[in-house]
């Protein structure tokens, strides 16, 4: 998001916030979440490109919903689909207005084009209320595609022959296909909202919802691009939570705004004077191949470490500053995390949503089938694979490369080593432990490592391949 | 908005009108205080360069810095604190010699170590009363006599023994004179010059334009505040890599073809006067240089073999103008004593990097030696 972005976004939740009743605000919402995601959607060098991927990002959404759902209040449900699809054929038809036109990044397809995608959509859509609702079968399909959206989106060779495909269908050179033809905005989080909501849905954690909730939490903007993910219950409750403490006959309550304006305050500093100043000296595979001394190795290093804390953490901090603005707490997603003493808890403080999402969709499952399969593994080894698999996967979620799978290993590597370590220091007491000031030093001593730990880990995280870092990891010890 | 906000943790009341007015006061004092005071050169002042991070070898100046690690800024102080010849007081036994000049001075596609002022400091030379020669580069990439006296109006503050001007024709004419950003952006500085000096490049300072109130203020200098800080920024960069300059593998030559164009700005043949050129600039220098040693060269230029080379020495020059331009030169020279070196023809062709005037690092090491074999470094006397 862009400084321009955010303040659009600000006027906008203060806006909804204040003047919006709860009444209509879940269709309020709709419109600006709709607008927001094509806003967001950068330009492609594919023809319509930057207007197709919202538009399957809102299908998918609405597909989700409807095999989720076997019985549902069908006037509201048809007044949502009414007003997606009217915001949707809206934005489309701002290509004609030309001195408005337009809220994508290009110009809109036509409206004949549109409704080739529409009418088939809108079909699928009615079969599957109809004839399968909440049927399985489908939602394993749709679960699988999702995730292979995923798998395309973050591998570079996918991407490359999927940018040839969509090139060729709408007629454009296919020799200039590019991995960054496909730019999905904001996909990653979507994805995971999705997986979610079907899978919790399948065990049967959802409480009854209706699509106008559902698509405000999937595509709900100020979390949109860069999270946090929320778990849906605790969105739903949010957005059903009654208005407390009005004020002036707004809406938005005094604390909300309070809350809400420091949150963006913060964010905005973070990201936009942080880390866009640390940003010029931080690591980055330019800077890289230049570097010639150990010493300012170790300080670009850490200016990466801190740039890419201020800027994720700064985007957060607004995320929650503009939900706060509209009545909904997003959950924190950053507590410090560079100040934790071991690397358990700095994954309990980064990315805090992204790290529960995999610890309840990977691990937990993952130690859950070797703690009840046949054979018995040891628990070490059960530990051992878990953290290994889950750690891996959040570095692939990054992007399909060796770096970030490394990045993964480092990880677990060290999160496998401090669970052994704790687990060794439960039975191993020493006389030293009780002398005054020792628990302190050790207290710095497993901070110090924890942090450089981390550090260390983002040479793999910041770098496109392993030479590079392997280069980079070698002038940081003295090698020239 | 008489909204009150009473915190349910702390129990404390904040009246947010209160706060957007006691906000709104202090924005205002503040940018009043800042455009009263103007702490911008005190700012320049500041720099972790020569402290945290080593000296420029030469006066920041880039267009891509996220490449370059170097940016163009325009505060003066910012750009001499950021230079290493602003980072200790000069030795005894240091014979200080500055070059100021274009960006053939300033080294464009050449490293730090490739430039002139460090090909002449790696030799190692003293002078006859045993004080080690070190030559700084202030050369600035832009063509314009006006630019390079401000330069030497400020370098004087670092006490050289020795001051070599490089030149060329094309940083003479009047129209060439204040269009520097770097001149636009100190007009006060320049004004003050130019009056001292007596200069008739003087007639064209309203073309400069005069910062407002607004621009003085500290939101109208944002942008100076935010170069200051850039550059600090960059120094850690400079350091850790030793980059100041994004070098591409590959340029285009000089152009060897050229159009049967005899104009020279807005000059036509037969003859260029001492008036069409700003040679009372190179006066100012002398008298800014006051006691100090100051020779003129005449830079080394890139000499067409190609189409119209018979009309056109290059790019820059027609043959005419460039003639009357060194005849003119040289009278001058003469008549004042100066101490003038002419080395316009002196360097083979294919020692030109991208421009007529741009040399390679081949280029630049036989224009060091050229320039040694003229200039004899007496000592202090």
């Amino acid at each position: 998001m862009t400084l321009l972005q955010i303040c659009i976004f600000i006027i906008i939740s203060l806006l909804t916030g204040a003047f919006i009743p709860k009444s209509i605000r879940g269709w309020f919402l709709i419109i600006l979440n709709i607008l927001a995601v094509f806003w967001l959607q950068p330009v492609s060098p594919i023809r319509h490109l930057d207007f197709w991927l919202p538009v399957v990002g809102i299908f998918l959404v609405v597909l989700a919903w409807f095999l989720s759902n076997q019985s549902c209040n069908h006037r509201q449900t048809w007044i949502t689909i009414g007003i997606i699809s009217g915001t949707i054929v809206a934005v489309s038809l701002l290509r004609y207005l030309d001195p408005i036109c337009c809220i994508t990044a290009s110009r809109p397809p036509s409206i004949i084009q549109i409704l080739i995608f529409a009418i088939p959509a809108i079909l699928i859509i009615c079969l599957i209320n109809h004839q399968f609702p909440g049927n399985k079968r489908f939602t394993v399909i749709i679960f699988l595609v999702i995730v292979s959206i995923f798998i395309i989106l973050k591998t570079d060779i996918f991407t490359y022959y999927s940018s040839k495909i969509l090139r060729s269908l709408s007629g454009q050179d296919q020799s200039l296909a590019s991995p960054l033809d496909l730019g999905w905005i904001g996909f990653s989080y979507l994805a995971f909202r999705l997986l979610h909501y079907l899978r919790d849905n399948q065990t049967g954690k959802i409480p009854a919802n209706s699509l106008d909730e559902f698509f405000n939490y999937a595509l709900f903007f100020p979390a949109y691009s860069a999270g946090p993910i929320e778990r849906f219950p605790n969105f739903l409750k949010e957005l059903r939570k009654p208005i407390e403490n009005r004020c002036m006959r707004l809406w938005i309550s005094p604390h909300d705004f309070y809350q809400g304006s420091i949150r963006i305050v913060n964010g905005v500093f973070k990201k936009f004077v942080l880390a866009d100043t640390l940003a010029i000296i931080a690591l980055n595979s330019q800077n890289a191949a230049q570097i010639n001394s150990t010493f300012w190795a170790w300080v670009i290093l850490y200016a990466y470490s801190f740039r890419i804390y201020f800027d994720f953490s700064g985007y957060t901090d607004i995320a929650i500053g503009l939900g706060r603005y509209m009545g909904v707490q997003l959950p924190e997603n950053f507590a410090s995390p560079y100040l934790k003493t071991n690397l358990a808890m700095f994954w309990n403080c980064w990315h805090i949503t992204l790290a529960q999402w995999f610890r309840a969709y990977i691990f937990n499952p993952l130690t859950r089938f070797m703690r009840t399969a046949k054979f018995n593994f040891p628990a070490w080894l059960i530990i051992l694979s878990a953290q290994f698999s889950t750690m891996i996967l959040i570095g692939l979620w990054h992007g399909v490369t060796l770096n970030f799978a490394i990045w993964g290993l480092w990880h677990a590597a060290g999160l496998f080593f401090h669970n052994r370590w704790s687990d060794w220091r439960k039975s191993h007491h020493f006389y030293w432990e009780n002398i005054q000031g020792v628990n302190k030093m050790l207290t710095f001593i497993s901070w110090l490592i924890t942090f450089n730990y981390t550090v260390l880990g983002w040479v793999w995280f910041a770098l496109p391949n392993p030479q590079i870092s392997g280069k980079i990891l070698g002038i940081l010890f003295g090698a020239k | 908005m008489a909204v009150t906000y009473s915190s349910s943790q702390k129990d404390q009341k904040v009246s947010l009108m209160r706060v957007v007015i006691k906000a709104l006061c202090l924005f205002f004092i503040f940018n009043f205080l800042f455009l009263f005071f103007d702490p911008l050169p005190l700012l320049g002042q500041v720099s972790i360069y020569n402290h945290l991070v080593p000296g420029r070898e030469r006066l920041p100046y880039g267009e891509q810095p996220e490449k370059s690690f170097n940016l163009n800024l325009y505060q003066l102080d910012a750009m001499f604190n950021s230079h290493k010849i602003a980072g200790k007081e000069k030795p005894e036994n240091e014979f200080r010699i500055i070059l100021i000049g274009d960006s053939s001075t300033w080294g464009f596609l050449l490293s730090p170590q490739e430039t002139l002022a460090s090909v002449l400091s790696a030799k190692n030379l003293s002078t006859l009363d045993g004080k080690q020669i070190v030559v700084y580069n202030l050369g600035y990439p832009v063509m314009s006599l006006t630019k390079d006296l401000l330069i030497l109006d400020r370098s004087m503050q670092y006490h050289p023994d020795m001051i070599i001007w490089l030149i060329t024709l094309e940083s003479f004419p009047y129209d060439k004179q204040l269009f520097p950003p770097l001149l636009q952006n100190n007009r006060e500085e320049v004004q003050h010059l130019l009056q001292k000096n007596q200069l008739k490049v003087i007639s064209q300072i309203k073309e400069l334009k005069s910062p407002s109130l607004w621009d003085r203020t500290f939101i109208g200098q944002r942008r100076n505040i935010a170069d200051i800080i850039r550059l600090q920024l960059y120094g850690i960069m400079w350091a850790a890599t030793g980059i100041d300059q994004d070098i591409p593998n590959q340029f285009d030559r000089p152009m060897e073809d050229l159009p049967a164009d005899q104009s020279f700005h807005d000059l036509m043949p037969s003859h260029l006067a001492a008036e069409d050129l700003a040679l009372e600039i190179l006066q100012a220098g002398y008298t800014t240089a006051g006691n100090i040693p100051l020779i003129i060269v005449n830079e080394p230029m890139y000499i067409s073999r190609g189409e119209n080379s018979d009309i056109r020495y290059n790019y820059y020059y027609p043959r005419w103008a460039y003639d009357d331009y060194r005849q003119l030169l040289s009278k001058q020279c003469t008549a004042n004593h100066w101490t003038c070196i002419d080395l316009w023809n002196s360097i083979e062709p294919g020692n030109f990097s991208n421009t007529a005037v741009h040399l390679t690092p081949k280029g630049i090491i036989q224009l060091a030696d050229l320039l040694l074999n003229q200039i004899s470094f007496g000592g202090s006397d």
